[in-house]
C-alpha cells in the first residue's frame, strides 16, 4: 500500500510533525509519497526514506488557502493509487484533514496517538474525554485520512536513505477554491511556543503573582524550554492565553513537562498528560499533579526554583565542556 | 444575516468515565452533561454578529433528546430559534451532514461552532461542514470582523498568529478569548422556556469510522516524589538527566 504524507514546511524547512508522520507511514506502508506545496528540503525527505516527492504547483497556491490546498491534495490522491493520507495534527493539519476526507469521501481519523494493523487493516488509537479513555478506531472506507498528534510518534531517519523520484503535480484550481487565504502571519519572535518546544515549564497560582513568573521564565530559559501556564493564571491576566495548557488551552506532549505551583486539575491534565516525562514542584504533597508525575519535589517554588536553576546551569556547563 | 450556531451536549469535564471490562462500551452512568464550553463563545459571537448586521440566530444540536436543555440556554442567551436533530447513532461525519443540511435549508451566511467538542476533541466539525457546503472555513478563531461580505479573522497557530481573509458564506469555529459570553438573566430564562424548539429526524448516513475498543489508559509513571533539600534537588536534576534523559 502507498501512503501519502502531507509535508508541512516553512520556507523549505520541514516541520517535525511531518517527519513524525513520515516515520509512522514507513512503519505501515511499503511506499511513502511526500506531498509538498512547492519545494521542501529534498535532502531531509531522502534521509527519512521517502520513495517519491510530489511537488504540487499552481499559481493559486502562492498564498496559503486551506480550501485550495485541500482540493489540490484530494486531486492528487484521486489520481494516484494512494491508500492513506497522513498529516500532522498541527493547526494546518487539523483544518486540511477533515476537508480532504470529505472531498475523497473517506474516513477521517483525527489526532491519533498510535497506529497499528489489525487483520491487515489500519487502525488508530485516539484519546477521548480529555484522555480519560483511549479508543481504538477503524476506518470503514477503503481509503483513510489520518492526522497524528505531534510528539507522539518519534521522527527517525530511515536506516538507508532513498533516492526518491521527483514529480510535479498541477491541480486544477479556480477562484472558487480560494475563498479563504492567509494574508499575514505574526510570529511570536524570540519566544518558544508551548506547541513546538521539547520542554515546557508551566506556572500556576502557586507563583502568587505575575511578577514571580520571572522565575518560570528563567528556569525555562536554562532548560531551553517554553513557558506554559494554568488557566487560573491566564484568567487572572498574569499570562497570555497563548500559553495556557489544558482542555481549554493547548494540548502539549513535550519530552518534559514541568509543572510549578500547579495543582493538577483534570482540565489541566487534559492538556499535558501525554507528555513523555512529567515533573512537578508543589508545596502540597497531596496535590493531584503528583499522582501523574514521574518526578516530583514537595517544596516551595520560591525556594526550590532558584536552586534548581543553579543546578541546571552547572549541569549544562559540565556537559558542555 | 442568517446565522446558524451549532452546540453540542457533552459530559462535564470532571465526570468519571470508564469502559466495560471487555472494552466494548463506555461507562457513562451518572455522568452529568453540559453545554460544550467552547460553544458558549460560538453563541455569544452569533449574538454579537446579529447585533452588528441584523438577522436571525438559530441554535442547532444533533443528539439525544435530553440535549434540548442546551438549546434552552442558547435561547435564554438570545438566539431567535432552536432546532434539534434527534439521533444517537451517527459518527462525526454523519453529524456534519445533518448540520450542513440544516445550514443549506436555512440559507446560512455564517455557521458558527466551538473549536472542539470536549467529548471526542476532534476539531473537525468546522472543516467538515465547510467542505460539505462547498464553503470556506476557518478554525480556532480568536478574532472575527465582518464588513459586508468580507471576513477578516485571526487564529493561533504554532509560534504565532495567522491573519486570514475570506468571504461570506463561511463556517467559523471559535476559541476562548474571542468574546465574553453573557449570562442569561432570569426573565430571559423564563421567556426561553416558551420559545418553540423544532425537532427533526436525522437522515441516515452510513458511518465512515467506528470505535472498536475502549480502554482506560494505565499511567506508567515513575512517581518518585522527593523533598526540597539541596540533595533532593540534585537528585531531581540527576533523574531528569540520567534516567529520563530529557535535560
Ligand atoms: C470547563 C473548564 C475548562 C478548564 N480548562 C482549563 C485549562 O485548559 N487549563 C487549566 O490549567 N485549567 C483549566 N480549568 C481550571 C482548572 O479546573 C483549575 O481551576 C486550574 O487548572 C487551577 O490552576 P492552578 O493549578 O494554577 O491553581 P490552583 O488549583 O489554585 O493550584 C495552585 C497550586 O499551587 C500550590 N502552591 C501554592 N503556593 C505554592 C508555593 N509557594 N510553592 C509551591 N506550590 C505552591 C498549591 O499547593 C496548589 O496545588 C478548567 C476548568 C473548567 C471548569
Ligand atoms: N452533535 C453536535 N451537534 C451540534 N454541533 C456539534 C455537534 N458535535 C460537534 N458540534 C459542533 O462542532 C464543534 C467542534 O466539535 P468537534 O469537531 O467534534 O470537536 C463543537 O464545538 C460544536 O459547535
Amino acid at each position: 500500500m502507498t501512503t501519502a504524507v502531507y509535508i508541512e514546511h516553512r520556507a523549505g524547512s520541514i516541520k517535525r510533525a511531518s517527519l513524525e508522520a513520515i516515520t509512522a507511514a514507513r512503519g505501515i506502508a511499503d511506499r511513502v509519497v511526500g506531498l509538498c506545496i512547492g519545494t521542501a528540503d529534498t535532502q531531509t525527505l531522502r534521509t527519512y526514506g521517502v520513495h517519491e516527492i510530489v511537488a504540487i504547483e499552481h499559481a493559486m497556491l502562492t498564498r496559503y488557502s486551506s480550501q485550495a490546498v485541500a482540493e489540490a491534495i484530494a486531486q492528487y490522491v484521486r489520481s494516484a493509487a494512494v491508500g492513506a493520507l497522513f498529516l500532522g495534527a498541527t493547526a494546518q493539519g487539523k483544518e486540511l484533514g477533515p476537508r480532504v476526507a470529505v472531498l475523497l469521501e473517506t474516513a477521517y481519523l483525527p489526532d491519533c496517538v498510535a497506529l497499528s494493523k489489525e487483520a491487515d487493516k489500519l487502525v488508530a488509537v485516539r484519546p477521548l474525554f480529555a484522555g480519560k479513555i483511549r479508543a481504538t478506531v477503524e476506518p470503514l472506507t477503503e481509503r483513510v485520512v489520518v492526522s497524528l498528534r505531534p510528539n507522539m510518534f518519534t521522527a527517525r531517519p530511515a536506516e538507508t536513505p532513498t533516492e526518491p523520484t521527483q514529480t510535479t503535480f498541477s491541480p486544477e484550481l479556480s477562484q472558487e477554491h480560494c475563498r479563504v487565504v492567509v494574508t499575514d502571519v505574526v510570529r511570536n519572535e524570540g519566544k518558544l511556543d508551548v506547541l513546538e518546544a521539547d520542554i515546557v515549564v508551566s506556572g500556576g497560582r502557586g507563583l502568587k503573582g505575575p511578577e514571580h513568573f520571572a522565575l518560570i521564565e528563567q528556569l525555562a530559559a536554562v532548560l531551553g524550554g517554553a513557558v506554559g501556564a494554568s488557566r487560573a493564571v491566564v484568567d487572572a491576566g498574569w499570562r497570555p492565553h497563548s500559553e495556557q495548557v489544558g482542555q481549554t488551552g493547548k494540548t502539549v506532549s513535550p519530552n518534559l513537562y514541568l509543572a510549578c505551583g500547579i495543582s493538577g486539575a483534570v482540565q489541566h491534565l487534559a492538556g499535558m498528560s501525554s507528555s513523555k516525562v512529567i515533573a512537578a514542584i508543589n508545596k502540597d504533597k497531596d496535590a493531584p499533579i503528583f499522582k501523574v508525575a514521574d518526578y516530583g519535589i514537595v517544596g516551595d517554588v520560591f525556594e526550590v526554583i532558584p536552586k534548581l536553576i543553579e543546578q541546571v546551569k552547572q549541569l549544562k556547563q559540565s556537559t558542555a565542556s | 444575516m442568517n446565522i446558524l450556531v451549532c452546540v453540542s451536549y457533552v459530559p462535564d469535564t470532571a465526570a468519571k468515565i470508564g469502559a466495560t471490562p471487555d472494552g466494548s462500551a463506555l461507562q457513562l452512568q451518572g455522568v452529568k452533561y453540559i453545554l460544550n464550553p467552547y460553544d458558549e463563545f460560538a453563541i455569544e459571537e452569533a449574538l454579537l454578529q446579529r447585533e452588528k448586521h441584523g438577522g436571525r440566530v438559530v441554535a442547532l444540536t444533533v443528539g439525544d433528546a435530553a440535549a434540548t436543555e442546551i438549546l434552552r440556554t442558547a435561547l435564554a442567551m438570545g438566539a431567535d430559534a432552536a432546532a434539534i436533530v434527534t439521533d444517537t447513532t451517527l459518527d462525526s461525519y454523519g453529524v456534519a451532514v445533518q448540520i450542513a443540511e440544516y445550514a443549506r435549508a436555512m440559507n446560512a451566511d455564517l455557521v458558527l461552532l466551538g473549536r472542539q467538542s470536549i467529548d471526542h476533541d476532534s476539531f473537525q466539525m468546522a472543516s467538515t461542514v465547510g467542505a460539505l457546503l462547498g464553503m470556506p472555513s476557518i478554525s480556532v478563531v480568536s478574532k472575527l470582523d465582518i464588513e459586508g461580505t468580507r471576513v477578516r479573522a485571526e487564529r493561533d497557530v504554532e509560534g504565532g498568529k495567522e491573519i486570514l481573509e475570506a468571504e461570506l458564506p463561511i463556517v467559523i469555529s471559535v476559541q476562548k478569548g474571542i468574546n465574553n459570553p453573557r449570562y442569561p438573566k432570569l426573565p430571559d430564562i423564563m421567556k426561553a422556556k416558551s420559545k418553540p424548539i423544532e425537532t427533526l429526524q436525522a437522515q441516515s448516513v452510513p458511518a465512515r469510522s467506528r470505535h472498536i475498543r475502549y480502554e482506560v489508559p494505565q499511567q506508567k509513571r515513575a512517581n518518585i516524589i522527593l523533598g526540597d533539600s539541596d540533595a533532593d534537588i540534585a537528585e531531581f536534576v540527576r533523574l531528569l538527566h540520567e534516567e529520563a534523559k530529557v535535560i
